[in-house]
């Protein structure tokens, strides 16, 4: 009962596992574009909550300036900013062409 | 049963602390509650204000039946909505029409957790406290992207669309306002600057000058990018085009009716009362009153001390006054003891905050409301004065002409903070 | 000043992270999937405040909530998929996709079982000051700062991100 109460590092990091399994899920089974960047998202956050959680344990060990997996974090964040404005822009013009949001039907290079 | 008189006053012998910082969940309940009736009180009299004002600026008298002058008038209205039908559209998604008001307040009223009305007045004083409040404000255009799109109809998804657009356009502009701001505030010793709202202002005491009049004119021009940007912001006039009755037929609140209209609107004047308070903390000093430093000393502490009191009893005159020119009709003997009750009510607050206790601690929330209400009339000043922007107009004003300046601001700013010390110097020397 | 109900905030804020999580893989509506996602991020904003990153939090709020999420919305809205909420959802390696999550969560489960004494619950004990000025020392500090370069780089990549989505959703190149 101690283990759940008294709130460590790992408790953060099966969090995080966890969003990263659904972030997986969804982008592998998901038909619908925006769906799937949305899992992206997803999974670019449980990285974001390891890296923050880490972060806190480093501190603990290195003093209150020792903020790595903060400033990795902001780094991720703006990546993922980046990525999803070319992720929609690429749906759009695809949208524009093909009329369908579905993952599985941009197949024009398919045998 | 001791140890919760000792919590609740513990906080009261703590005199550098806001009840956040200090970990004191009372007082911070008590401060919550304290604003959270100090905006509601606001946004009514904003509303009657706003009428009787339009009104007087466009020559006619506004509301003058509902009660003595119409100051009863916001009470009716808010009546009225309350027991009005509460329409949804067929086709339209249930939940997410009900969450979007919701998010809207939310995000309008959690804003007020970090604005400082005092050194200590504040229910708390976060680290991060303006990115915090230009985060939560920015919330709020999802709940209007999700208004006009769960109403199923052309118009208010159009006016969502155009209202969002445009406040996340005016968002770019005013960040990069407070970015100059922040730069300003990394002038000291330390050179370490801060984010926190209480921070900002202690910084403006210690430089002894408002950042509206530091490095003139680049602390004044970057005040009035914000000070057009936050007007968008809030999608007020000039810039209502998304939510203006002639245009779009009220844009993204068509669909709404009764109570969730007015929660809409609730959140429009808690927004507009919220970005005021971000400009009064960051340029105009905050809680300062005029001349903290220059003019300083038992003296003019007591001379500033007083001007709470006198405004009230200022109110109070007005309202005698025009009890005295009320017509001596026997209708309007309702009327005329109604007006007669406010001014005395006035007076007496006014008597009250003679009283030195109560003087001493309640002038920097008295300073710091009074400039955030300058601004609420230069809001309704505008909606009076100015024709409305054309929506490309207003995306070109926001784009091609806010964020250079604001850039140029923000680069000049850096400069002239970088040679403020060398450049004093070098005047010593020569003079 | 031992944070009291720190178990209560962490379950709950966990929760309704995971919650929202599957709301956004499961649900037919995209904008519904948006919304849980904000709820999501929010949460997420709230448990970086417990592990007292408190700038983090607010560049989450203000860049993913508040930014990100409203692109995704606008996208949602312009390309106005209400004939794709009839179709099918799941396309049809959906079963080999949840066997490979499942073996993925194996492994997880099967390294954080093994290395639980690896992260003694150290509960750091100096006092909190200035997270957002220690940020910037590693940021910009000439002395201790050691990412300044790839500050840079990101910068540049957000310009060829601007660049790149203008150009994709142009009408005529």
């Amino acid at each position: 009962m101690d283990a759940l109460t008294n709130i460590s590092t790992l408790h953060y990091l099966v969090v995080g596992a966890a969003l990263f399994l659904l972030g997986v899920i969804g982008v592998l089974t998901r038909r619908n574009v925006v769906i799937v960047l949305m899992s992206i998202e997803l999974i670019l956050n449980a990285v974001n909550l390891n890296l923050v959680a880490f972060s806190r344990y480093w501190q603990g060990l290195h003093g209150p300036t020792a903020l790595h997996g903060q400033v990795f974090a902001i780094f991720v964040i703006t990546d993922a900013a980046a990525e999803a404005a070319v992720g929609l822009g690429i749906l759009i013009a695809f949208f524009r062409n093909k009329e369908t949001v579905n993952v599985d039907e941009v197949n024009l290079l398919k045998w | 049963m001791g140890w919760l008189v000792d919590y609740i006053t513990s906080y009261l012998k703590t005199t550098d602390k806001t009840p956040g910082a200090a970990g004191n969940i009372f007082w911070a309940f008590v401060y919550i509650v304290a604003v959270f009736l100090g905006l509601s009180v606001a946004v009514i009299a904003m509303n009657w204000l706003e009428r009787k004002i339009l009104a007087h600026m466009q020559v006619r008298l506004g509301p003058m039946r509902v009660g003595p002058h119409g100051l009863l008038q916001p009470i009716a209205d808010a009546l009225k909505l309350l027991l009005k039908e509460d329409i949804m559209p067929a086709e339209a998604d249930g939940f997410v029409f009900w969450m979007a008001p919701l998010i809207v307040v939310l995000a309008a009223f959690t804003v007020f957790v970090v604005v400082p009305f005092g050194p200590t007045h504040a229910i708390t004083d976060m680290n991060i406290g303006i990115l915090f409040m230009l985060g939560v404000s920015s919330l709020s255009v999802l709940g209007i992207v999700t208004a006009g799109w769960a109403s199923n109809s052309h118009y208010p998804m159009m006016g969502a669309l155009r209202s969002s657009a445009q406040m996340i356009s005016y968002e770019v502009a005013m960040g990069l306002a407070v970015v100059s701001v922040i730069l300003m505030t990394s002038l000291n010793d330390t050179g370490t600057g801060t984010l926190s709202m209480i921070g900002i202002v202690q910084a403006q005491f210690a430089q002894h000058t408002w950042f509206v009049f530091k490095f003139f004119p680049l602390g004044l021009v970057a005040f009035f990018i914000f000070a057009v940007a936050m007007v968008a912001e809030t999608n007020r006039a000039p810039f209502d085009l998304p939510e203006a009755e002639s245009e779009l037929t009220a844009g993204f609140h068509t669909e709404y009716s009764g109570f969730r209209w007015s929660l809409f609107f609730l959140a429009e004047y808690s927004a507009m009362i919220a970005v005021s308070s971000i400009a009064v903390t960051l340029w105009l000093g905050g809680w300062l009153r005029p001349f903290p430093n220059l003019l300083n000393g038992p003296t003019w502490d007591l001379v500033f001390s007083l001007f709470p009191g006198v405004t009230f009893l200022f109110f109070a005159a007005i309202c005698f006054y025009n009890t005295a020119r009320m017509p001596k009709h026997p209708l309007f003997k309702i009327q005329t003891i109604g007006l007669a009750g406010f001014g005395a009510v006035l007076g007496l607050i006014g008597l009250i905050l003679f009283v030195p206790p109560v003087r001493d601690r309640v002038g920097d929330i008295f300073w710091f409301c009074s400039k955030v209400a300058a601004f609420m009339y230069l809001y309704i000043w505008y909606r009076g004065t100015f024709p409305r922007y054309r929506f490309d107009q207003l995306m070109k004003v926001g784009w091609k002409v806010l964020l250079p300046i604001s850039l140029a601001v923000l680069v000049l700013t850096a400069i002239a903070g970088f040679v403020e010390a060398p450049f004093k110097e070098w005047l010593h020397q020569v003079l | 000043m031992n944070p009291v109900a720190t178990p209560f905030f962490f379950y709950g804020l966990a929760a309704i992270m995971i919650i929202g999580g599957v709301l956004v893989i499961t649900r037919k509506n995209a904008v519904h999937s948006a919304l849980a996602l904000i709820s999501t991020l929010l949460a997420q904003a709230g448990l970086y405040l417990m592990l007292y990153a408190p700038f983090v939090a607010g560049v989450q709020i203000i860049l993913y909530a508040g930014g990100i999420m409203v692109l995704f919305l606008f996208v949602i809205m312009l390309i106005n998929i209400d004939r794709s909420m009839k179709e099918r959802q799941f396309n049809k390696q959906w079963l080999i996709g949840i066997v490979a999550a499942a073996l993925l969560g194996g492994l997880f489960i099967s390294v954080y079982t093994k290395g639980k004494s690896l992260f003694p619950d150290g509960r750091v004990t100096f006092v909190e000051s200035g997270n957002t000025q220690a940020i910037a020392s590693l940021l910009y500090d000439p002395h201790t700062g050691m990412y300044m370069f790839a500050f840079e780089i990101a910068s540049l990549l957000l310009l060829v991100a601007i660049i790149g989505a203008v150009v994709m959703a142009k009408k005529r190149i």
